[in-house]
C-alpha cells in the first residue's frame, strides 16, 4: 500500500516524524522488523487485544453466573429475537461499508469515503436505537439490575452489565468515526486513519458475534 | 531525506508549565511518575512502620483492629500497584525506553502524558478512602468477597472500599495507556540497526512486562466492574444465595465468590512478574556494566523473560490451592508453577556465570544488583515449598507467605529500583549520587531486610496468621512474641535507613559531581546522548547501531567497552586496532 497524497502535503512536520518515516522507510533491522506497520496501527491492534481480555472477563463472568444457577431463564421467550437478529445484521452490514469506506480512501476517492463513512455511522446509530428499544420492553417488562419476573436476578445484571459495556463501544464508534467523517469532509485525514478506525469498528461488531451468540441464542 | 533537514532543527522553547508539569516528553513524565511513586513509598513505608509497630506492642499501640487492617490492606495496595509497578514501568520504562533503542519519543507521547495525568487522581481518590465514615478498606490487597462487596461486613467495606475499587479502575487506565505506548514504541521506533536481537536486557524485560500489563489488566478491571456493580447496584455477581452477616441474611443469590479469585489472579500472578521483569532487566546490564563482561547467554535471557512471561498466565491457581477449587485443578496449577522455576533458574546461574572470573567492580548500583540476586534466590527457593498443594495447605495464609513474597518479589523489586536509581540517577539528573552514603544504604538495606523477613519464615511455620492483629490472641503464639519484637525493631531500622538514601537522592541533585556523559563506560545508548539529555535526546541524527550491547573486554580492542554506535572493523583492519 503506497503513502497517501494527504500524508504527503502534510504541512508542519516534527523531528519524530521524520525519524519515523526514516525508520520504516528502510531496511535496517530498526522499526521494520518484526512488524512493518505505523504505530498508530499496531497500537490499535494491541489495544483491541486488551480490550477483548475486558470482554472474555465479563463473558467469562456470565458463564460461571449460568452454570450456578440452575434453570437459567429461556431467553428466546424472553427477547423479541427478531429484532436483536435485525440489529445483528445491521452491525454487520455496516462493518461491509466500513470496509468499503477504506477501500475509497485508499483509492483517493474522498466523495465516496465520506459516503460509506456516514452510511457505517447511519448503521451504527440504528443498531443503538434499536438496543435503546429492546432495553426498555426488557424493563417495562419488569427486569432490572438486580431482580427480574424470571428468577434468576444474574439473568438481567449480567445482560444490563454486558450489553451495556457493549453499547458503550459503539457508541465511542460512532463518536471516533463522526470524528474522522469530520476531519475527511476537510481533507485532513489518511487512508490509514480510517483504516485504524476501521479496526476499531469491525472489533465491536466482532464482539458483538460473541454476545448475540451467548447472551441470546444459547 | 535531504530536503526534509531544513525542519529538523526545531526551537524547542515551552512555558514552565507545558515543559515540567503538563510535559509530552518521555524524560518528564518519567521523572514525573518516579517522583510521585517515590512519595507513595513514603506513605507505605509509614504504613509498614505502623503494622510493625502493632504487632511488636499488640496491647500498648493503640492502633484500633480495623485501622490495623486497614493499614494492612493499603501498604499492600501502595506498594505493589502505586509504588513498584509505577516507578518501574512508569518511572524507568518511561525514561529508558526511547533513550535505549534510539528513539527521540514514545510512538505517542500525548498519550504518555495522559498516562501519567490519571496516576495523581487515582491517588487521591483512594488516600480520601482514609478519610470516609468507616476507613480504608480492611479486605486486604486482594478484595475478597464477600467481605469487599458487602458495606456490612468490615468497618472498612463502606465507602473506603468503593473508592478504592474505583481508584484501581483510574489506574489500570494509566497502566493500559502506558503499555500501549512501550510495546509499540519498542516494536515500531527503533533506530537504524537496532534489531530485537541487539536490545538491551533492559528493554527485552520492560517490553515483555508491558505485555503482560496489557493482557493482565483489563481483566481486573472486568472484575472491578462487576464488584462496584455488587456494591452499588445491589447485583450479586460474587454473592452467593442464603449469605448470613453479623445475624442477617443478605437478599443475594447466584454469585461465585471463586470467581473473584478466579480473574483477580490471573491479573495478580502476571502482576508479580510485572513487578519482578524490570529489576530482572536491569539486574543483567549492570552485572555485565560492573563484570566488564558479556552477559552469559543473551539469547537464552531472551528466552527465558519470554517463557516466563507467557507461564505467568497459567499459574494463577497457586494462589487458590485452600479455596475449595477442584484437587485435579491444583495438581496442574503445581505443575506450571513449577516449570516456571526453570526460566527463573536459568537466569540467575546466567547471572552468576556473568560473574565468574570478572573484574568485578563494587559499586552501589553493582551492590544492589548482587543484592537483588540473593533476595530473588532466598525467595524464589520458598516460593518452590508453596508452589506444592500439599505444603501449602499447611502453610497458607501464614507468615511463611509473607516472608516468601516480601523476599521475591517486595524487596527484589525495591533493590531493582535502588540500583537502577543508583545506575541511571546520572542520566535523569545530570549528576553523580554520594557512593559513600549508598554503600552505607546498602549494608543496612541489606541486613534490615533479612533480620526483618527471614525469621519469619519461623513465625509462619509455627502457625501465625498472615492478617492477625494480635498474636496474643492464641495461647500457640504468645511464646512467638520476642521474635515478633525482634522483627519489628529490624524494620524500624531498615525504615529508618531509607532516609539515608532521601539525603543522598536530594543532595546529590543539587550538590553532587556533574555526571559525565558515560560515567561506567557502559555500552547502552543512553550513555552517548548528554546528561541529562536534551528533549529529542540526540541532535540531528539518531544514532546508528552497529553491534550488541555487551561488547566488554573484547579482545585486541582499545578499551574495555564499545558502544553500541561504534561500527565492526572491516576484517582487514582489525589487527591495526
Amino acid at each position: 500500500m503506497g503513502e497517501s497524497p494527504a500524508v504527503q502535503t502534510m504541512a508542519v512536520r516534527t523531528l519524530q516524524e521524520i525519524d519515523q518515516e526514516q525508520v520504516l522507510t528502510s531496511d535496517w533491522g530498526g522499526g521494520r522488523s518484526p512488524f512493518g506497520v505505523s504505530w498508530a496501527k499496531f497500537m490499535m491492534w494491541i489495544f483491541l487485544a486488551s480490550d477483548a481480555l475486558t470482554f472474555a472477563g465479563l463473558l467469562s463472568g456470565y458463564g460461571v453466573a449460568r452454570l450456578h444457577s440452575g434453570n437459567w431463564p429461556r431467553q428466546g421467550e424472553i427477547f423479541n429475537l427478531w429484532v436483536v437478529a435485525t440489529m445483528t445484521f445491521i452491525l454487520i452490514c455496516s462493518s461491509a461499508t466500513m470496509a468499503m469506506a477504506v477501500g475509497s480512501a485508499r483509492r483517493g476517492d474522498r466523495a465516496a469515503a465520506v459516503r460509506f463513512l456516514a452510511l457505517t455511522i447511519l448503521g451504527g446509530l440504528s443498531f443503538l436505537g434499536m438496543q435503546a428499544y429492546e432495553w426498555t420492553n426488557f424493563i417495562l417488562e419488569g427486569a432490572r439490575l438486580t431482580t427480574n419476573p424470571w428468577g434468576v436476578p444474574l439473568f438481567s445484571a449480567t445482560f444490563f452489565v454486558i450489553t451495556g459495556f457493549h453499547g458503550g463501544h459503539v457508541t465511542s464508534g460512532v463518536l471516533y468515526l463522526l470524528g474522522v467523517t469530520i476531519r475527511a469532509l476537510r481533507g485532513r485525514y489518511s487512508a490509514e486513519g480510517v483504516e485504524i478506525a476501521g479496526l476499531y469498528w469491525h472489533f465491536v461488531d466482532l464482539v458483538w458475534v460473541f454476545i448475540f451468540t451467548l447472551l441470546y441464542l444459547i | 531525506m535531504s530536503a526534509h533537514q531544513t525542519h529538523t532543527v526545531v526551537a524547542h522553547k515551552e512555558s514552565f508549565l507545558r515543559r515540567y508539569i503538563f510535559s509530552q516528553d518521555h524524560k518528564i513524565i518519567g521523572i514525573q511518575y518516579y517522583l510521585t511513586s517515590l512519595f507513595m513509598a513514603v506513605v507505605g513505608g509509614i504504613l509498614a512502620m505502623l503494622i510493625r509497630l502493632q504487632l511488636g506492642w499488640p496491647g500498648s499501640s493503640g492502633i484500633r483492629p480495623d485501622a490495623y487492617l486497614a493499614f494492612v490492606t493499603m501498604h499492600g495496595t501502595i506498594m505493589i500497584f502505586f509504588f513498584l509497578t509505577t516507578i518501574l514501568t512508569g518511572g524507568f520504562g518511561n525514561f529508558l525506553i526511547p533513550l535505549q533503542i534510539g528513539a527521540r519519543d514514545m510512538a505517542f507521547p500525548f498519550l504518555n502524558m495522559l498516562s501519567y495525568w490519571l496516576f495523581p487522581p487515582a491517588i487521591i481518590v483512594l488516600l480520601a478512602s482514609f478519610f470516609v465514615s468507616g476507613g480504608a478498606p480492611n479486605s486486604g490487597w486482594t478484595a475478597y468477597p464477600p467481605l469487599s462487596a458487602l458495606k456490612e461486613a468490615a468497618p472498612g467495606s463502606g465507602l473506603g472500599q468503593t473508592l478504592w475499587l474505583i481508584s484501581l479502575a483510574i489506574l489500570i487506565v494509566a497502566f493500559l495507556f502506558g503499555s500501549l505506548n512501550y510495546i509499540t514504541t519498542v516494536l515500531t521506533l527503533r533506530t537504524r540497526g537496532m534489531s530485537m536481537m541487539r536490545l538491551p536486557l533492559t528493554i527485552w524485560a520492560l517490553f515483555i512486562t508491558a505485555i503482560l500489563s496489557l493482557l493482565a489488566f483489563p481483566v481486573l478491571l472486568a472484575a472491578a466492574v462487576m464488584l462496584l456493580f455488587d456494591r452499588i447496584a445491589g447485583t450479586s455477581f460474587f454473592l452467593p444465595a442464603g449469605l448470613v452477616v453479623g445475624g442477617k441474611l443478605i437478599p443475594s443469590a447466584g454469585g461465585s465468590p471463586l470467581l473473584w479469585q478466579h480473574l483477580f489472579w490471573f491479573l495478580g500472578h502476571p502482576e508479580v512478574y510485572v513487578l519482578i521483569l524490570p529489576p530482572m532487566g536491569f539486574v543483567s546490564d549492570i552485572l555485565s556494566t560492573f563484570s566488564r563482561k558479556p552477559i552469559f547467554g543473551y539469547k537464552v535471557m531472551v528466552a527465558s523473560i519470554s517463557a516466563i512471561g507467557f507461564l505467568s498466565f497459567i499459574v494463577w491457581g497457586h494462589h487458590m490451592f485452600v479455596s475449595g477449587m477442584n484437587p485435579w485443578l491444583g495438581t496442574a496449577f503445581m505443575a506450571t508453577t513449577l516449570v516456571i522455576a526453570v526460566p527463573s533458574a536459568i537466569k540467575t546461574f546466567n547471572w552468576l556465570a556473568t560473574l565468574y572470573k570478572a573484574r568485578i567492580t563494587i559499586s552501589t548500583p553493582m551492590l544492589f544488583a548482587l543484592g537483588f540476586v540473593s533476595l530473588f534466590v532466598t525467595g524464589g527457593l520458598t516460593g518452590i515449598f508453596l508452589g506444592s498443594p500439599t505444603i501449602d495447605i499447611q502453610l497458607h495464609d501464614t507468615y511463611f507467605v509473607v516472608a516468601h513474597f516480601h523476599f521475591v518479589m517486595a524487596s527484589a523489586a525495591l533493590f531493582g529500583v535502588f540500583a537502577g536509581t543508583y545506575y541511571w540517577f546520572p542520566k535523569m539528573f545530570g549528576r553523580m549520587m554520594s557512593e559513600r552514603l549508598g554503600r552505607w544504604h546498602f549494608w543496612l538495606t541489606f541486613l534490615g531486610i533479612y533480620a526483618t523477613f527471614f525469621p519469619m519464615h519461623y513465625l509462619g511455620i509455627a502457625g501465625m496468621m498472615r492478617r492477625i492483629y494480635s498474636p496474643l490472641l492464641y495461647p500457640h503464639l504468645q511464646p512467638l512474641q520476642p521474635l515478633n519484637v525482634f522483627i519489628s525493631v529490624a524494620a524500624f531500622v531498615l525504615g529508618v535507613s531509607q532516609l539515608i538514601f532521601a539525603f543522598n537522592f536530594f543532595w546529590s541533585l543539587f550538590r553532587g559531581e556533574k555526571a559525565p556523559v558515560n560515567p561506567w563506560r557502559a555500552n547502552t545508548l543512553e550513555w552517548t546522548a548528554p546528561s541529562p539529555p536534551p528533549h529529542g535526546n540526540w541532535g540531528e541524527t539518531l544514532p546508528t547501531v552497529h553491534r550488541w550491547p555487551y561488547d566488554y573486554s573484547v579482545p585486541d580492542a582499545r578499551e574495555d567497552y564499545i558502544p553500541q554506535t561504534v561500527p565492526v572493523a572491516v576484517p582487514g583492519a582489525r589487527r591495526e586496532v
